[in-house]
């Protein structure tokens, strides 16, 4: 099963990209689509099934060298099911929703340049890169996936490939990933010759060893831990377009916008997140590098959040939206609480996803125009989108009940950030620009929905006319990923950010406060204790329940965990149990209750270190705390009313006044300007010295000078005599060769 | 089948001894019929090289189906394969079926053309299988002959320059080889290559001319054999003859070139310097790596901005030699399995794209990249494969290029984190380079007025592409059947090598080996 949801979509890719011809556009559509819609229908399978235990699938063998062994192969944990879904399902309902946007498009002649294969084909072929770099069980895999989706992600963003705009894009999206590429290459070379293996049972082993190693790198004699966390966190940084390598993201919306949903938004660019939680057993052994992941997630969320105040292109605004909850993920994963990163990253899916196909349809309905200075008053022509929009911007904000876990998705897991930010900084610098940067948030999507939705018409009259509610193909996944926005928060904020015995039991980690509360089955202990697979014997457990479905031996299991559960189970509990689809599982898996008291880095499918208890601290951080975000987005929501509804005149007057600084925001804080003049032109200019001048006149001309003093000379004599000299030349060579072969028939050169 | 090397071999110089005897006239029949013989004459060979890779027991380091007879003037003909040539010879004769395929529309001197493509063919193959120092020597120098006639009568406008800088340029490299042939003769007091991988040569340390020589005799004879194939190679800052000579060379020239005879010198390295001088290797290694990363960083750095096509996948080439001649003086089994994969691949990849340059090029004759833009509007099936092969070129997982480039720089971070951090740069350079190419030609508006009626590939063209397609996804995709190959040989050849710089106890350059050592 695991390997059809990974195979699939690449069964898709290749169909519609190379045998549409024999499908028909129409059949390779719905080709990709049907093989997506199946794999992720088998991923919620596996989701629910599927204990917390590693499982390892191999597929072939891949790269053997000496001590290096690297297989194409699946390894299946809690983290893996996690990013399984999310993968597929936002990738399903946007290659359906696909039909509609790609349905007509101006920069291609309708009836002779068939673009629809091609683009399905893209985007399933990204799928399958984006599911090989989440299902990897060891670094070369996963390098192998982080690139895949970097092509994909460079043939979507040019997918227009007559606007030079889009051609640039593309190109900046790939270099720059490169530069992050450089960094994780680096950490995987580190880790090779630490561990002298590449896989990630191995490294977790490891680790406390590695960071007990000093090692030195370039000038440094420095821990390993924390370089080797350093190197991989700068290749998650070019994939999560953070701080310095974050430039090509706003960018990358030149292509079409059910890319920017797929990709831009919910999967590729959380590959960082995901990175750093998939080695949180090792980063758990690097604090200097996770302050550095701290800091620098936290600045990038508020830069991204100021510089998205003043973006008028829709997509920008979220897309710098996208790069500052990037942030908020990593400054979870960077404080160690990596299931709360996970879980940001889990509910972001949604409803980021959300906006951008609802941002789509708005510029679908408003025939691709994407300025928001010419919208408004769209909520009467397309009242799907605007709901949906508006779910989505609640989501994003945070809105919900203070205190209790009741809330749009963004409002639960934002705040488990914030919490954990409190926690893990005691109250410092990234909490503070967190809850900054939430205010910020709140401002630019309200801003965002009343410049689009309330308000008057702006802009070309004709098309403001001709403005319309998009097909049912693409207001369905907005429907399905509403739900998701809107529940997906509750219904898992236990498992992710609950007690620690229900977020250990979800990701499979043996229990180290010797708590020993559930029943659970107790042959998983020892196979987990000694860090190996014991994935066969559960697998074949974990089926069942699946299979059977019933929401009833779930329940009575949460009601087993309720005693333990300190705060707001209920909610949650009567959330899953209306779900009606359980985590049925989980108690299946659960054996490791009873397991010794510290467990190995890389038992489950996240660590924790044992004096990490920013979890618990962040469950007991004060009320103002708490309730900062929710403040935070209520003043956003005021001035964005203010701004937007009340006094339209106030943000013109405010950008003359402070215009400088207006323009330093607009201007992206002059990120691009300032790496072309330090990067792009140095690296040409040098080019252009070394081949002029050192290729030129100085190995030429030196080592010519002295030995090619002769040239002219022999150049002359050839130039005057060519076909006769020339031919007597090789026509010697030939009775030469001729004498040889002549020599080993007669004379037998083997014995 | 006991002398089947010899067959392979000489295979090819039967053609063209055929096509030189008996073949009369220049009238367009003869020429197709030169034509046809050649094609069929290097596909036979391709079919008969087969059987060797067949044959050939991966399991085993030593030489295999060695044949040893005598020959001229007392000298002996030896032919063997192992694990570190055998590779080669198969690339060899796969490619070059494809090379005339792709010289089908080639109208002048038809006969000879092919002659000295079959000629070069039975040379190359030589040089790959030759286990005597003296037949080593003149199947290497003899190489040289129809490449510099390829060049010379068949090139571009500036072709008798590119020509004699070639010639000299790797010539003058090789008459330092011959010396040290000799001295290694006194020393061995064989020509036989076996008996001289087992031959520990001098290292004791001396002086000439007030210069301190460590690790004396092997490290000078490592210099002159380094002379020789740095040139070959090509290394910085020997590189230069390779440009000129890429761009005056017909597509089928350049495919030849970068294709085949740019690994003579990676694997004269692998047979001669590293096994035959460890001492010397140890005392020049950190210089190569050095040399090997400054060449990556900077001929990428030229090749982007390069104006014409051939010179930038011409520069490019000398930087991913470089990751070559870092992965094989890492000595480290990482290392040279990369380098030998990356030799391979780059066979594939980088005649890929000459011919891709070659597609263009016969419908518009020109290289220069301002000329081209926007092929993709009527070129579909070319943009796709040329996207294919750019970004095997830069080294994309999933295709041979990654796996080359990968191992060679885990090798050598083993050794040096240095090297390993300027060298790997080189993956941000590669993909700025070559995307930009791909983009001024393929990308954007179809807005030049000549290339309104540019026809897309034919199926001859396809045809040519098809296995090159195939070998660089399967490569990436499943390289254990080739790496099952190498392996063997190189750890044999790695193990000696650490017992005899051990065993040489030199100060100093111990220290690459005492951290591979750590990291066990």
């Amino acid at each position: 099963m695991e390997s059809i949801i990974l195979f699939a979509p690449l069964i898709g890719a290749l169909i519609a990209g190379f045998g549409w011809k024999a499908t028909g556009i129409r059949g390779a559509q719905w080709i990709t689509t049907g093989l997506l819609f199946v794999a992720c229908f088998f991923s919620w399978i596996v989701f629910f099934s599927h204990g917390p235990d590693a499982q390892h699938i191999q597929v072939l063998r891949w790269i053997e060298s000496g001590s290096l062994s690297t297989d194409w192969s699946i390894r299946l944990d809690r983290l893996t099911s996690i990013m399984l879904i999310v993968v597929t399902t936002v990738s399903a309902l946007v290659h359906l929703y696909s039909f509609g946007y790609m349905a007509h498009d101006e920069n291609f002649r309708e009836g002779e340049e068939s673009y629809k294969p091609r683009f399905f084909a893209y985007l399933s072929f990204f799928t399958f890169a984006m599911l090989m770099l989440v299902t990897s069980d060891n670094l070369v895999q996963l390098f192998f996936g982080w690139e895949g989706v970097g092509v994909a992600s460079y043939l979507l963003i040019g997918f227009y490939y007559r606007k030079p705009s889009a051609n640039a894009a593309a190109m900046k999206a790939f270099i720059v990933n490169r530069v992050g590429d450089f960094g994780l290459a680096l950490g995987i070379f580190g880790l090779f010759y630490l561990v002298d293996s590449v896989r990630f049972d191995d490294i977790f082993a490891a680790a406390p060893e590695i960071a007990n190693t000093q090692i030195s790198f370039l000038f440094f004699e420095v821990n390993a831990a924390n370089l080797i966390a350093v190197l991989l966190f700068i290749g998650a940084m070019g994939k999560s377009a953070q701080l310095i390598l974050h430039t090509w993201l706003p960018d990358a919306m030149e292509g079409p916008t059910p890319v920017s949903a797929l990709i831009h938004a919910a999967t590729m660019v959380t590959a960082g997140v995901f990175l750093v939680c998939r080695m949180s057993p090792l980063m758990e052994f690097a604090p200097e590098a996770l302050t550095f992941v701290t800091f620098l997630g936290a600045t990038t969320a508020f830069f991204a959040a100021t510089v998205g105040l003043v973006q008028n292109d829709i997509k920008r605004v979220i897309a710098y939206s996208t790069c500052s909850q990037l942030g908020y993920m990593f400054v979870a994963a960077g404080v160690g609480v990596y299931s709360v990163a996970m879980f940001h990253l889990f509910t972001h899916a949604f409803f980021k996803a959300m906006l951008f196909l609802g941002a789509g349809s708005v510029i679908h309905g408003m025939h691709h125009e994407q300025d928001m200075r010419n919208y408004g008053g769209l909520r009467h022509k397309m009242p799907y989108t605007f709901w949906a929009m508006m779910i989505g911007t609640l989501a994003i904000t945070g809105v919900g009940i203070p205190l209790t876990h009741i809330g749009f998705a963004g409002f639960l897991s934002k705040d488990a950030v914030i919490e954990s930010a409190w926690a893990g900084t005691a109250g410092g610098y990234a909490f503070w620009m967190l809850v900054i940067a939430a205010l910020f948030t709140s401002f630019y999507s309200w801003r965002l929905m009343f410049m689009t939705f309330f308000g008057t018409p702006r802009g070309d009259k004709h098309t403001h006319e001709h403005a319309h509610e998009s097909p049912m193909v693409m207001v369905i996944p907005l429907g399905v990923l509403s739900l998701g926005a809107i529940f997906a928060g509750m219904i898992w904020y236990g498992s992710f950010f609950g007690d620690h015995s229900q977020v250990n039991r979800f990701f499979g980690i043996p229990e180290h406060h010797a708590e020993a509360s559930e029943d659970g089955h107790g042959e998983a202990a020892e196979g987990e204790s000694h860090g190996e697979e014991t994935a066969t014997a559960d697998e074949s457990e974990g089926e069942e329940p699946a299979a059977a479905d019933t929401a009833s031996d779930e329940a009575g299991e949460e009601t087993a965990t309720a005693d333990t559960a300190s705060q707001g189970s209920t909610g949650d509990e009567a959330a899953v149990a209306d779900e009606s689809h359980g985590e049925g599982s989980e108690g299946e898996g659960e054996g490791e209750a009873h397991a010794e008291l510290d467990p190995a880095p890389g038992a489950g499918a996240i660590y924790m270190g044992p004096d990490n208890h920013v979890m618990d601290d962040a469950h007991h951080s004060p009320v103002w705390v708490k309730v900062s975000p929710f403040i935070a987005m209520l003043i956003g929501f005021v001035v964005a009313y203010w701004f937007y509804i009340v006094n339209p005149a106030m943000p013109r007057r405010l950008a003359e006044s402070q215009r400088p600084l207006y323009l330093f925001l607009l201007n992206k804080w002059y990120f691009d300007e300032l790496y072309d003049f330090l990067f792009v032109r140095p690296a040409k200019g040098v080019g252009r010295l070394f081949w002029r001048r050192g290729d030129g006149n100085i190995i030429d001309g030196s080592i010519n000078g002295i030995a090619m003093g002769i040239v002219p000379f022999f150049t002359r004599l050839a130039g005057r005599a060519q076909s006769g000299y020339i031919f007597t030349y090789a026509f010697a060579m030939v009775i030469g060769i001729a004498v040889l072969i002549t020599w080993m028939t007669l004379f037998g050169g083997a014995e | 089948m006991d002398n089947l090397l010899s067959i392979v071999t000489f295979l090819p110089a039967l053609a063209a001894l055929i096509l030189g005897v008996f073949l009369k006239g220049g009238d367009p029949a003869a020429d197709r019929n030169a034509r046809w013989l050649a094609l069929i004459a290097t596909g036979a060979t391709f079919l008969v090289s087969l059987l060797i890779l067949a044959q050939f027991d991966p399991r085993n380091p030593e030489f295999q189906m060695v044949e040893e007879g005598d020959w001229l003037l007392g000298m002996t003909y030896k032919l063997g394969v192992d694990g570190i040539s055998v590779l080669f010879v198969m690339l060899t004769t796969f490619i070059m079926p494809l090379v005339i395929a792709a010289s089908w529309e080639v109208k002048t001197r038809v006969k000879e053309y092919m002659i000295a493509f079959l000629l070069l063919e039975t040379l190359m193959l030589g040089v790959f299988m030759a286990l005597d120092l003296v037949l080593f020597y003149l199947f290497f120098e003899g190489g040289l002959i129809p490449m510099f006639l390829i060049i010379g009568i068949w090139g571009g406008k500036n072709r008798i320059y590119a020509a004699f800088k070639f010639f000299l340029y790797t010539f003058l490299g090789s008459v330092l080889m011959l010396v040290a042939m000799v001295a290694m003769y006194t020393d061995a007091g064989t020509t036989d290559i076996p008996t001289l991988l087992n031959h520990e040569f001098a290292h004791g340390t001396f002086s000439v001319l007030g210069i301190t020589v460590v690790g004396g005799l092997q490290t000078m004879l490592f210099l002159a054999f380094f002379a020789s194939f740095a040139v070959k190679m090509p290394m910085w800052p020997v590189h230069t003859w390779l440009p000129d000579a890429h761009v005056q060379a017909p597509t089928a020239g350049s495919v030849v070139l970068a294709s085949i005879l740019l690994k003579l010198g990676g694997y004269g390295f692998l047979r001669f310097n590293l096994p035959m001088f460890p001492v010397g290797s140890e005392v020049i290694g950190p210089l190569i790596l050095w040399m090997s990363a400054i060449a990556i960083v900077y001929t990428s750095l030229v090749a982007l901005v390069q104006e014409d096509m051939k010179k930038l996948i011409a520069y490019s080439s000398v930087a991913h030699m470089g990751y070559v001649t870092m992965g094989i003086f890492a000595a480290n089994q990482q290392g040279v399995d990369g380098a030998i994969f990356q030799m391979i691949s780059h066979g594939f990849i980088s005649g890929a794209l000459f011919l891709c340059v070659g597609v263009i090029y016969d419908r518009m004759h020109t290289r220069e990249i301002d000329a081209y833009g926007g092929l993709v509007n009527r070129m579909p099936a070319y943009a796709t494969i040329f996207m294919l092969f750019t970004m095997a070129n830069v080294g994309l997982p999933g295709t041979s290029g990654f796996i080359g480039e990968f191992l060679t720089l885990m090798g050598v971070f083993q050794v040096n984190t240095w090297i390993a951090v300027v060298a790997t740069t080189g993956v941000i350079l590669s993909a700025s380079y070559g995307l930009w190419l791909y983009r001024r030609v393929v990308m954007g508006d179809l807005v030049k007025e000549s290339l309104r009626a540019i026809t897309d590939m034919s199926r001859r063209e396809k045809a040519i592409f098809a296995p090159l397609v195939v070998m660089t996804i399967w490569m990436g995709v499943y390289p254990a059947p080739i790496l099952d190959r190498i392996g063997p040989s190189v750890e044999a050849l790695l193990e000696t090598y650490d017992d005899r710089v051990a065993a040489a106890d030199l100060d100093g350059p111990q220290v690459a080996e005492a951290q591979a050592d750590d990291a066990h």
